[in-house]
């Protein structure tokens, strides 16, 4: 009769078990999401990382361990980054007529997130290279961290802070811009998508089409001018 | 399926490789995104199958950030000492930035035609 350690010995050692657990977790959290008629806190991304953190405590596993299997569903973030062509193409008429609008506030949005998050640490005395890590936090992760890095920063600290950027954009965002009269698709999916990257977008694209081409591509964009942008500013200032 | 499949995997190690050689301050996939947003300009219309592939891997892109968001969870003690000026900045600068580009834009595009929602239940 084989122990109920030996199980758990070999399904942890295989792909299987934390695959399978990943999907089912989000899937509670989208059934919780769906069942509390949409309530913004029980976002299920949060919802499913709170419950996969607890049982990888509970079972004593590393994350490098939960990773060997979550891997699967982390790869496919590539190729729906290249899918998100499709909607952009899909809706391209209207990116292209509010092409000035659209820059100017990525412009706003971009200076807004690199100053508010320098300034914000530097008045609460976080250390130089917390700035430097905080600084690209609105980017999408692997540019994020090569900026950080570029200027002496902590590349681990700044992925931390990006996705944590990306889940209360994901979040706060949509109440937010209710609260404050943005009914626009377009300004509401460029406004997710410069503020947290591609969390923000698959938030936008929840909602609708529109809002999920501005927020794909304001993400890219605010990349982009992250990348001129923040070493630019950072040496002027410090 | 397989084809589309190819297709946007093709276009992701295009922009890989590109931004290597290049070295652009962007990533793989978003050059890949560039590339294949290009080809379908070119082509004119959305590929049927393309369309479907696209469709289903955006319908979870959610899901996709679960294993990244638990690495978070595993990696909170980087926040160090710092944590309090950290979480402030993050959810401060946060707000911040989802107002004004929202605001701006929403006065900026007023004339560029309205696709204003429906209703609140976003």
């Amino acid at each position: 009769m084989t122990d109920i350690a030996d199980v758990w010995v070999y399904l942890s050692a295989s792909p299987l078990l934390f695959l399978t657990l990943t999907l089912a977790a989000f899937q509670a959290g989208t059934w919780l999401y769906d069942k509390s008629g949409h309530k913004a806190f029980l976002n299920p991304v949060l919802t499913a990382v709170i419950l996969i953190v607890a049982l990888l405590s509970l079972s004593r596993t590393s994350y490098e361990t939960y990773f060997e299997g979550a891997q699967f569903v982390h790869f496919l973030l590539g190729p729906a980054t290249v899918a998100l062509a499709i909607p952009l193409y899909r809706q391209f008429d209207r990116v292209r007529r509010s092409a000035l609008a659209l820059m100017t506030s990525l412009l706003c949005g971009s200076l807004t997130a690199i100053g508010t998050a320098i300034a914000l640490g530097w008045l609460l005395g976080a250390s130089r290279e917390t700035l430097l890590s905080l600084a690209p936090k609105s980017v999408t992760a692997p540019v994020a961290m090569g900026i950080t890095e570029q200027l002496d920063g902590l590349p681990s600290l700044t992925a931390v802070l990006v996705i944590l950027t990306g889940i209360l954009g994901a979040v706060l965002g949509p109440p937010l811009l209710s609260l404050i009269g943005v009914t626009d698709w377009r300004a509401r999916g460029l406004a997710l998508g410069t503020a947290s990257h591609g969390i923000g977008t698959a938030r936008a694209l929840q909602s609708n089409e529109l809002a999920g081409a501005f927020s794909g591509l304001a993400m890219g964009l605010n990349a982009l001018a992250t990348a001129i942008l923040l070493p630019v500013l950072w040496r002027v200032f410090f | 399926m397989l084809s589309a499949l190819t297709l946007i995997l093709t276009c992701q190690l295009i922009g890989e490789l590109v931004t290597r050689f290049l070295g652009l301050p962007v990533p793989g996939p978003v050059a890949g995104m560039v590339i294949l947003f290009v080809l379908l300009a070119l082509k004119g219309s959305v590929p049927q199958h393309v369309g479907t592939v696209a469709d289903s891997l955006l319908r979870n892109l959610a899901l996709l950030f679960v294993p990244a968001g638990v690495g978070v969870m595993a990696h909170l003690g980087l926040l160090g000492q710092d944590w309090l000026p950290i979480s402030v900045a993050l959810v401060g600068s946060t707000l911040a930035t989802i107002a004004v580009t929202g605001l701006v834009m929403s006065r900026l595009a007023r004339n560029s035609g309205s696709d204003r929602t429906e209703a609140h239940h976003d």
